[in-house]
């Protein structure tokens, strides 16, 4: 891999780990909000 | 750089977004959440915001695996052959997991959060789109279209029982109108742009039964909507907001096919009579299920009875 593929490599990586992150932090306050709301 | 190395990198989060088709599922929002603001009774706006996600989301699953299904077929087509998989930036694998973990999430957390009788309903439309549709009946016959229109017609129904928790005629109906609507609004489409449909041998109304027999065809599912679409209104599930939005729209969505269905198109024509009944049956659906919405809003007001 030469180092502007391994940038690349590194840029989608992160893109894909940044946006991974936030469907989960959505999903536990979703869930949060449902548990109360159905309590 | 090779082809291999290029498809080694990570694939792009945004083309699994596109996977999704987020354009086609404004559409399905829309009919969803209107289906679910109609019907009556109420849903906590928690539960009524993770009931238009699940049916977000299995629209999107279901979307995913039809294009996982259909790769081959896209890389044929100039339209459709730079999405993700005929482009080769996404493996086929991953695509087809990626349809299945988003569309058994939308009936698990529907059937968890909401409603187990929807998640029923919302599993049932992803299979017939995925299965039915894409893979069995899509190939096979000219009326595929017809068929289609079933899956893009669950959306208000599944909104309707996320609130009621029960099936009635109501959400049976809007089921019919959007079935009903769907093969004019394509055909139309149909009929002005060049598809590559025929170059892949996928059997298109246009192409198999001729321009002459689809334009006759528009007409007579014009027709047929005009009733249908008034019905919630003749039944007395609605009031005369709806009602006469109904006949107006559908009066005119009538009177659009008609210069339509008795027209031959000359080759270098414009189609203009074509693309307005497009244009106007997009317009049609949404201007129906606004107005679905506001009657429902003004009987529960107490403005109309």
């Amino acid at each position: 891999m030469t180092p502007e593929e391994e940038a690349e490599f590194r840029r989608r990586q992160k893109s894909r780990n940044w946006v991974l992150a936030g469907v989960l932090v959505f999903f536990v306050l979703l869930f949060y909000a449902i548990t109360i709301v159905r309590m | 750089m090779t082809a291999t190395a290029t498809t080694q990198l990570p694939t792009d989060w945004r083309d699994f977004y596109a996977l999704t088709k987020p354009r086609v599922m404004s559409l399905v929002i829309f009919t969803g959440l209107c289906g679910l603001l109609a019907a009556p009774g109420s849903i906590h706006p928690v539960l009524g915001f993770t009931a238009i996600l699940c049916i977000a989301l299995g629209a999107g699953g279901a979307a995913t695996l039809n294009q996982w299904w259909e790769r081959d077929l896209d890389a044929g087509m100039k339209r459709t052959a730079a999405r993700p998989i005929p482009g080769g930036r996404m493996d086929p694998t991953n695509a087809r997991d990626f349809g299945i973990a988003l569309s058994a999430a939308s009936v698990l957390i529907m059937g968890v959060a909401v409603d187990w009788l929807a998640a029923i309903i919302l599993a049932v439309s992803i299979l017939y789109y995925a299965v039915v549709y894409t893979i069995w009946l899509k190939p096979r016959t000219p009326q595929n279209i017809v068929i289609g229109g079933g899956a893009g017609a669950f959306p208000p129904m599944i909104g309707w029982v996320a609130v009621t928790g029960e099936i009635t005629l109501m959400p049976v109906l809007l089921f019919a109108i959007i079935f009903t609507w769907t093969p004019p609004h394509f055909w139309a489409l149909a009929l002005f742009v060049q598809s590559d449909y025929a170059k892949v041998g996928i059997p298109m109304m246009p192409v198999v039964k001729g321009a002459a027999s689809t334009r006759r065809q528009i007409l007579l599912y014009a027709v047929l909507l005009l009733p249908l679409a008034a019905a919630p209104w003749l039944i007395g599930e609605t009031g005369a907001i709806y009602g006469v939005a109904a006949l107006a729209l559908s009066a005119l969505f009538v009177a659009l096919c008609l210069p339509v269905a008795f027209r031959t198109a000359a080759e270098g024509d414009r189609m203009l009579p074509e693309k307005r009944l497009f244009g106007y049956s997009v317009f049609y659906l949404f201007a129906l299920f606004a107005a679905l919405v506001a009657d429902a809003v003004a009987r529960n007001h107490g403005w109309i009875a």
